[in-house]
């Protein structure tokens, strides 16, 4: 059992259903200015420069080190700099093994700065929102990997934020094909204080934000993959043992909040036939996260695994 | 001279009539600008809606059998409806 504080069964199966765990106001404000001290001054509009000349700019001087595909993501960032002391806070290194299990290897990350209306002008660029995408390419894998972004200072709705589609983690696309889906139902917008970290499993919908304020908005992205174990990384003693499957269908009244209420709440996009699957597909990683492979959740795969054999 | 206004619903079901879960338009007039996340709530409740605002229909997704060992994978929304309206604007 690890020392960390590990996300206990609610926790892992709400991230199990939604793909995300927003954690507010986490990152404490001398690691928040640690932080945007290391990325170093953005460099203000220049009538006829094209944004990408900024932002090539600002990626070689930012105090952010190039690091290697594949590396252990504990070797990733310099003792004492701000995203090594981030990812050693303790709620932060619990998260992390509780989503990906010990020595996760680090993959990439980015700097993602978006520029407000004056650059753009400035550049002769449209400023336009992100279209929506899944990140990487088709990944039909169980496994998933973890991405953490944090937002170092506060973020407002007139900033934009990262856009993100609950639920839409299990869905196997490719990347940008998704562009054509300006708003789905249940989207949310990243309004936060500053230090706040969102963790999105690596197949969850997303896109930036069009910046309207009048100041950058920078978050740092970090992707990690397992090493080892995904299987009962989380805190399993707090997992409860019902004594069977609960009633589905006619029910005489609420039911109490359980990891099984958790995994069958649909969301607000889901689609009457392909919302069902979405919720077979949460039990089958359900039955990944804890080791077992004859969980089930509102009798969903029980029933189509019933091959009458005697 | 003519310019083409396009709406496109992703509905609930198969049916026309069903509720609006996602959305995208493009103005090919030119006088609005719509962008990824730029709204909160479909213009529309449903796509029977949008045909009573004068929207014309002219594609809808087919309805494709499930192939066998990926019956249960879920990818793209499902069910997509495009709709155009035609504007006279001055040239």
């Amino acid at each position: 059992m690890s020392d960390l504080p590990l996300l206990d069964a609610h926790d892992m199966a709400r991230f199990a259903a939604r793909g995300f765990l927003r954690m507010d106001a986490v990152v404490p404000d001398e690691i928040n200015a640690q932080f945007l001290a290391e990325v170093g001054e953005i460099a203000q509009p220049q009538p006829g420069r094209k944004l990408r000349a900024a932002y090539g700019q600002l990626l070689a001087q930012a105090g952010i080190p190039e690091v290697g595909a594949g590396t252990p993501l504990a070797r990733t960032y310099p003792q004492g700099s701000a995203l090594a002391r981030l990812l050693e806070l303790p709620v932060v290194a619990g998260a992390i093994r509780s989503l990906v299990g010990e020595d996760p290897t680090f993959d990439h990350h980015f700097l993602h700065v978006t520029f407000p209306p004056a650059y753009h002008e400035a550049g002769g660029g449209e400023n336009v929102s992100q279209h929506t995408h899944q990140d990487s390419t088709i990944d039909p894998r169980q496994a998933f990997d973890v991405q953490i972004m944090y937002y170092p200072h506060a973020v407002t709705r007139e900033m934009g934020g990262t856009r993100f589609v609950p639920g839409t983690h299990l869905r196997k696309v490719s990347e940008a094909a998704l562009g054509r889906y300006q708003n789905i139902r249940g989207q949310q917008h990243m309004v936060c204080e500053a230090g706040t970290l969102l963790f999105l499993h690596s197949g969850v919908w997303h896109g930036g934000g069009v910046n309207l304020s009048d100041r950058t908005r920078t978050m740092f992205k970090i992707r990690m993959n397992p090493s080892r174990s995904q299987v009962r990384m989380f805190d399993v003693s707090t997992l409860e043992s019902p004594a069977g499957q609960r009633p589905i269908f006619y029910l005489k009244g609420p039911q109490p909040r359980s990891v099984e209420q958790i995994l069958m709440t649909p969301e607000p996009w889901f689609e009457d036939d392909t919302g069902r699957l979405e919720l077979l597909n949460r039990v089958k990683l359900w039955r990944y996260l804890t080791g077992d492979p004859s969980y089930d959740a509102d009798y969903w795969l029980t029933r189509v695994e019933n091959l009458a054999e005697a | 001279m003519r310019r083409q206004k396009v709406l496109v619903l992703y509905t609930s079901n198969s049916a026309l009539d069903s509720a609006v879960v996602g959305w995208s338009r493009y103005d090919g007039t030119g006088e609005t600008r719509h962008m990824a996340g730029d709204a909160e709530e479909p213009p529309y409740r449903t796509g029977l809606d949008a045909l009573k605002d004068g929207w014309r229909l002219f594609q809808a997704s087919q309805l494709l059998p499930h192939s066998r060992g990926s019956e249960f994978d879920v990818s793209y929304l499902k069910y997509e409806f495009w709709f155009e309206q035609l504007v006279e604007v001055n040239p």
